[in-house]
Formats: C-alpha cells, structure tokens, sequence
C-alpha cells in the first residue's frame, strides 16, 4: 500500500454506505407524520381563535385539508417501504393500500 | 388557497428529501459516532430538525440539492453530542465496512486486515479530515457538496481531502509491517 489511488480504493472498500434498519424507518416516520400533526392542529386552533374576522373564515377548512394532505404523503412513503420490504407482489400491493385505507380512516376518526 | 398548495408542495418535497438521503443521513452519523444506536438517535434528530427549517432552507437553496445542508445538520448534531456527552467516537465500524466489501476467499483474512487499518487510520484523523472522507467515499459526494456542508470554499475542501488521503496513506505506510 503505496500510493493514493490504492488509499482512494481501500477507502472506497471501507466506508461503504449503510443501511438503516426498518425499526428507524418506521419511528421517524411515525415521528415525522405526529410532527405533521401537531402542526396542522396548531394551524387550525389559530385558525379558529381569528373566526371572528369574516376575511378568515375559509382558513380552517384549509388547515384540515393541509394536515391530512401531509399526513397522507408520509403515510404513502411508508406504504412504498412497505411494499418494497416484502418484495412486491399483488399481495404486498394489496397490503400497502389496506395500510394506507386503514390509516387514513383512523386519522379520520380523530 | 395558493397556502394550501404551497404546504402540500413542501410536504411532498420533504417526503422525496426524506426517501432520497435517509442512507445518507444514517450512513454519516454512523461513520461519525462509530454505534447503530447513537447513530438512529443522530438520524431521527437530524430529519426532525430540518422538517422544521424545511421550508426556510428550500427557499433560500435556490435550487441547489439540499443535501449539504441536511449533512450540516447531522454534522452539527454530533457536535453536539460529543459536547453535551464528553463522548469521542468510538472505532467498532468493522461490520458495516467488512460485511459488504467484497471478498473472494483467498484474499479474506488479508483483506478484513487491510479495512480495519483503513477505519483506523480514519478514526484517527483530525475531524475536519475525517469527515470530508467519509463525505466522500461514504456518501459519494462531490467536492461542492461537501463545500456547502463543511461551509468552506471547493478549493480549501479540495486540499482538505488531498491532506487527509496523504495523511492517511503515511498512516498506512508507519503502520505496515514491510516498511
């Protein structure tokens, strides 16, 4: 081991890319869709403590509309992960979609 | 409703920031902090932090990748975690590298020898030095990206990982027992 192109490919071999595993994936996705939450549930208490102002009154629909938008889009990265772990499939497809229905059902509901 | 576009936009764009660079984010923190535990805490952090300057960063990016800026993060957070803990950083990063280097079976034992002197050497760096490295060949980033996360010019970044390559290969070379 001489020269800096052999260093350059030793470096190469030894700082490979690694690989986070599901049970990260899964907390910081459940972090960042609460994360979203909480920011649209602020978003519609502001919201609602303007209501008085009639030049106002449309924001509250807008803030449920923005929270469920960003809630679905992380909701959507974890069904693709999803999908992708069990190595596709119309089963694994079937899966991330009931996943998806059921989640959005439950943010419904609250 | 021009706000309700711009948000579900932005949230979008951070769900692609997210899926795109979560390797990346994991791959730098473990590098740096030398643990799969410290380094999912770093991660998780890291992207907590830039959803909440997201929409700031993205405007005043103009463009460019964000993810120097996103790297800056994590970087800053180690920082931290070093600081706040008195910690150093570990050197236990032999199963990342050597499990997925290739190996046919002759060279083997010779080559896990020869990694695990490279992580070494390294982890001994100053951390300017070891950082652009890992930057580099661990993230693949380009001298510009790397620039923008370590907040200095392309030129100082360029001379920053050529000393730390001849710093490493003088390492080597002390260390080898043919020399």
């Amino acid at each position: 081991m001489t020269d800096m192109a052999d260093v350059e490919a030793l470096l190469r071999s030894a700082l490979v890319p690694v690989e986070p595993s599901e049970a990260l994936s899964d907390r910081l996705e459940r972090g960042l869709s609460e994360i979203t939450d909480l920011a649209a549930e602020e978003l519609a208490d502001w919201e609602l403590s303007t209501m008085r102002d009639p030049r106002n009154w449309g924001r509250p629909v807008a803030a449920v509309v923005v929270g469920g938008a960003a809630a679905g889009a992380l909701v959507l990265v974890r069904a693709r992960q999803q999908q992708k772990k069990k190595g596709g499939g119309l089963r694994a497809l079937e899966k991330s979609l009931r996943d998806v229905a059921d989640d959005l059902q439950k943010r419904l509901d609250r | 409703m021009d706000e309700i576009a711009d948000k579900q936009r932005l949230d979008s764009d951070f769900t692609d920031l997210y899926r795109a660079h979560l390797r990346d984010v994991y791959s730098y923190s473990y590098y740096r902090v030398g643990n799969h535990h410290d380094a999912e805490d770093l991660t998780e952090q890291t992207f907590l932090q830039a959803y909440r300057h997201f929409d700031r960063a993205q405007r005043e990016s103009n463009g460019r990748p964000l993810r120097p800026w996103l790297i800056r993060i994590a970087h800053n957070l180690a920082a931290n975690y070093y600081r706040d803990r008195s910690r150093k950083p570990q050197t236990q990063l032999e199963d990342a590298a050597i499990v997925s280097a290739p190996h046919d079976t002759e060279d083997l034992v010779e080559g896990r020898q020869e990694l695990q002197d490279v992580l070494e050497g390294v982890s001994k760096l100053p951390d300017d030095r070891r950082e652009a490295l890992i930057m580099r060949f661990a993230l693949g980033m380009d001298n510009r990206e790397i620039a923008r996360a370590l907040d200095r010019s392309e030129g100082a970044t360029k001379v920053l990982i050529h000393r730390a390559i001849k710093q490493l290969e003088q390492g080597l070379k002390e260390d080898s027992p043919d020399d």
